[in-house]
This record gives C-alpha cells, sequence and structure tokens, in this order.
C-alpha cells in the first residue's frame, strides 16, 4: 500500500473509532453498577437468589461472548418469526435491521456478560475486607448502609482496581466481537480494508488503535493506584 | 446506681454452650477486669452487650435501658431498633487488634461516627478529637494514617475514637494481647488514666499485675461460667477456689 493508501485507511478506520468507544463507554457504565448488584445478590443469605445469581455468572463466564452477542441479536428476529401471536404482536415494532437495535443489543450482551465478572472482583474485594471493619463501625453505632459506603467500598475500590483494569483492557480488544453481528466499528472496517486492498496493513493501523487506548488505559489505571497507594 | 446490669446471661454456638448463667453488675465509675483461661468465653460476652453476638437468653440492662428485658419461647426478646441503637452508643468497644479504619486519618477515625452517627458538625467534632488525641498523646499525628503508627499507638487512636462519642461505659477487650511487651505499658498508663477519671470500664485482660492494680473488681471466667468474683484482693489475694487457683498459678510470674 502506498502512503496515500495508508493515510486514505487510516482515516477511515479512524471515524469507527467512535462506535468501539460507544460499546466501550456503555458497556462500562451499566456492567459496573449492575456487576455491584450481582455481587451483592450472590452474597444475599437467601439462597434461592444467591443460587439463581450463581448460574447467572456461570453461564456469562463459561460461554463465549461472541456466542452471546449472536444469541441475544437473533433472539428478538427469531421470536417475530416464530408460532406465537403473542410474540409476534410483542416485538412487531422492533426493527431489527436498524442500526439502533444492532447496538442496543449488543450493549445487552456486554453488560451482562461484563456484569458477571465485575460481580466477581467486587465480591472477592468485599470478602477480603476483615470481619473487625464492620464490627468496628456497628460497635460505633453506623448503620449498615453507612458502614458499607463509608467504610467497606472505599477499601474495596482500593483492593479490585488492578483486577478490573484487566477486565477494562480486556473489553477494548473485546470490542472488536461486534462485527461478529457486522455492527460498524474499528475491526470490521479494517477488516473490509483489508479484502478491498488485499493487504495486512489495514488490521495492522487497526491493531494500533487498540494498542493506543490500552496504552493510555494503563497508564490512567497506574495513575489511580498510585493514588490510592496512601495507605496499606 | 447499677450501669450495666446482666442476668443469666447464656449463649451456644451450634449447640455448645459458651456462656451459662452469667450475672453481674457494673456500677457507675468502677472498674471491673474478667480474666480466665482462653476460651472460657470472656469475648463472647462483651460481644453479646455489645450487640456484636446475639444472646441465647438471660436479659440485660444498660444505664437503665433494656437490651433484652424478657425471654420468650426459648429465645431472648430484644428492645426495639431505636433502643438498641441508643444502648450501643453508651458502651464503647475497644478490640484487640484496634480495627482502625485503614482509608482515613487519624482525625478521620475519631470524627467519623461523631459526625455521622451523632450529626456533630466536623468542626464541633475535630475539636473533641484534638482533645483526646491530646490526652493520648498523639497530637502529631491526626493526620497520619493507621499502618504509619506503632502497635501502641493505633490502640490509643482507636481508645479516642471509642471515647469520642463520650460512651457512659468502656468494654476492652484484651486491649495489649496484639502488641509488643514494650509497647504494653503505655497503653495501660492510658487506662489506668482514665480510671482515675472515673470511667466505668471493663477490661478483659491478660495482665494480671495490671487487672489486681487497676480493678475495683475482678470477674474470673472458665468455662462459661463465672467461677469466683469480688476485690482483686479476694481473687488475687486470699481465693480458696481452686481453679482460680490454678489458673493464676500459670500467670505467677506476672503478679509479684
Ligand atoms: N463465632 C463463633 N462460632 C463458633 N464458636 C465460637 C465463635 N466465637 C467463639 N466461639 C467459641 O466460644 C468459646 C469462647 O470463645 P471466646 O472468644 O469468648 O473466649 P475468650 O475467653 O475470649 O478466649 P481468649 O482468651 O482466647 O480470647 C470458644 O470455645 C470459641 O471456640
Ligand atoms: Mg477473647
Amino acid at each position: 500500500m502506498s502512503w496515500d493508501e495508508i493515510l486514505q485507511c487510516t482515516g477511515i478506520i479512524a471515524r469507527y473509532l467512535v462506535p468501539t468507544l460507544k460499546i466501550f463507554g456503555f458497556t462500562l457504565i451499566f456492567s459496573i453498577p449492575l456487576g455491584m448488584v450481582v455481587a451483592l445478590l450472590k452474597m444475599c443469605k437467601f439462597k434461592p437468589v444467591s443460587w439463581l445469581v450463581n448460574v447467572y455468572i456461570l453461564i456469562m463466564r463459561g460461554t463465549p461472548l461472541m456466542l452471546q452477542i449472536i444469541t441475544i441479536y437473533y433472539a428478538i428476529p427469531m421470536m417475530k418469526v416464530s408460532d406465537s401471536a403473542f410474540l409476534q404482536n410483542l416485538f412487531a415494532g422492533v426493527d431489527i435491521k436498524s442500526e439502533s437495535y444492532q447496538f442496543n443489543a449488543l450493549i445487552v450482551a456486554f453488560a451482562l456478560n461484563y456484569a458477571a465478572y465485575f460481580a466477581e472482583i467486587f465480591r472477592g474485594g468485599i470478602e477480603s475486607i476483615p470481619k473487625g471493619q464492620y464490627e468496628a463501625a456497628a460497635a460505633l453505632g453506623m448503620t449498615k448502609t453507612q458502614t458499607f459506603f463509608r467504610i467497606i467500598l472505599p477499601q474495596v475500590v482500593k483492593r479490585i482496581v488492578p483486577a478490573s483494569s484487566n477486565e477494562v483492557i480486556t473489553l477494548v480488544k473485546d470490542t472488536s466481537l461486534a462485527s461478529a453481528i457486522a455492527y460498524a466499528e474499528i475491526f470490521r472496517k479494517a477488516k473490509e480494508q483489508m479484502i478491498t486492498y488485499s493487504n495486512l496493513t489495514p488490521l495492522f493501523i487497526a491493531g494500533l488503535f487498540y494498542f493506543v487506548m490500552n496504552a493510555v488505559l494503563t497508564v490512567l489505571f497506574t495513575a489511580i493506584e498510585k493514588k490510592l497507594d496512601y495507605y496499606k | 446506681m447499677a450501669i450495666l446490669e446482666v442476668r443469666n446471661l447464656s449463649k451456644s454456638f451450634d449447640g455448645f454452650e459458651v456462656l451459662k448463667d452469667i450475672s453481674f453488675d457494673v456500677e457507675k465509675g468502677e472498674v471491673v477486669a474478667i480474666i480466665g483461661p482462653s476460651g472460657s468465653g470472656k469475648s463472647t460476652l462483651l460481644r453479646c452487650i455489645n450487640q456484636l453476638e446475639k444472646a441465647g437468653g438471660g436479659t440485660v440492662k444498660v444505664c437503665g435501658m433494656d437490651l433484652i428485658a424478657d425471654y420468650k419461647n426459648g429465645k431472648p426478646v430484644y428492645s426495639p431498633a431505636e433502643t438498641l441503637r441508643a444502648i450501643r452508643l453508651k458502651i464503647g468497644l475497644v478490640f484487640q487488634n484496634f480495627n482502625l479504619f485503614p482509608h482515613m486519618s487519624v482525625m478521620k477515625n475519631i470524627t467519623e461516627a461523631p459526625v455521622c452517627v451523632l450529626k456533630k458538625s466536623r468542626q464541633e467534632a475535630e475539636k473533641t478529637a484534638a482533645a483526646l488525641l491530646e490526652k493520648m498523646g498523639l497530637s502529631q499525628k491526626a493526620n497520619a494514617y493507621p499502618c504509619e503508627l506503632s502497635g501502641g499507638q493505633q490502640q490509643r487512636v482507636s481508645i479516642a475514637r471509642a471515647l469520642a462519642l463520650n460512651p457512659e461505659l468502656l468494654f476492652f477487650d484484651e486491649p495489649t494481647s496484639a502488641l509488643d511487651p514494650e509497647l504494653t505499658g503505655e497503653i495501660l498508663k492510658v487506662i489506668k488514666e482514665l480510671a482515675k477519671e472515673k470511667m466505668t470500664m471493663v477490661i478483659v485482660t491478660h495482665e494480671m499485675a495490671f487487672a489486681r492494680d487497676v480493678a475495683d473488681h475482678v470477674i474470673f471466667m472458665d468455662g462459661g461460667v463465672i467461677v469466683e468474683e469480688g476485690t482483686p484482693e479476694q481473687v488475687f489475694g486470699e481465693t480458696k477456689n481452686e481453679r482460680t487457683k490454678q489458673f493464676l498459678q500459670r500467670y505467677n510470674n506476672d503478679y509479684k
């Protein structure tokens, strides 16, 4: 490829940075709070709840994200052509060809999947806080909510930063799985360009984009870890 | 006036009776030392009164308020939540391993509960905290984090933290057991100082010489029961009880 072509190709791929970042951002926005809820439900003393949550986590972590994306994406089209009139009507208004449907399906799949991973990280973090912290807070008259938000959570955050940063970095790379349902983002565009030019360079360009994003994130997480290093 | 009244308190863990029929009073201004071998139920006793464990039976009254007033269908009847909360604030608890909040400065450790539980202004809470730190000889350490302090300093912060809520009653569960011998003295000094100010205290300790010295009343527990109680002279000096004698003999080097 000539320099001109490389430049042009980079421009095209760069334009699809936005969809990639959208998947990344929305997944984090939904999966982190959801993961927190899932973690708390898993620690719930009412067995059926924690058991159910456990099944959810096992499925999400035990099957490929690509499979989950495709399953969720095709779930509604399948229901639209099912025998049940109820299901047909329920989803009659959904335009499965639209980009927004594609995107929503992606975010549902990513958020459900990442919530399971975050939940396990959060649970590990919460359970690693010594019992004495809860007891000290209780002896000082703090309520359960105060104890959780003022005493436990800040300590959990520090403990889960390293594991969470791994997940976030994996997520950057996982956004490329959106190409499985033909959603236009960096990876899909790069692949198209590769075929157009019969040349691997577009893939290297896409790789460079992922690499730079993760380099930035690594610097960011290192800074956060350093910031939280004021106590042991 | 008895500030703490415990009657027939019992507690089991999975059918294993850890406390059996415990009854005792603590008067205002009194220092009570609880001694006894490991596993005799001393911590469990403090924890039941402090609501960190649920009692199995008996009644407990703190500062005239019922913690457990009654016993029905084989279960103790606890007072409503507000009463339990009020009682909690009457009792300060100092742990063996301090349990300071590692992510908060010394100042924040002490002011957190006054601000978020008693709803005091931060300014007021910090003033109280500064005075307490001064008393503990830790004025220089207000902005330090617990990990930067020695064990003895951490324990003094945790005492200040408990005192910041202005409790009527202070519980210590082996406050020096996690400390090097040379740091034990500084904590014992603080407790003695508090005793002089007529702070009501219940102290679980293995420091026999200290218990003898500071306590007005000594309770010797073994196997979940109070085997013997009385003045330090009665328990340490002239006990007729074989179990007490046996126990004290092991600490012979400890008290002169
Ligand atoms: N949470 C628990 N679950 C089950 N058993 C417990 C629990 N806490 C305490 N025990 C048991 O209750 C008994 C009394 O324990 P406790 O901690 O009150 O003794 P202690 O007198 O404080 O001993 P030490 O001097 O070693 O601190 C022990 O046999 C202990 O194993
Ligand atoms: Mg104990």
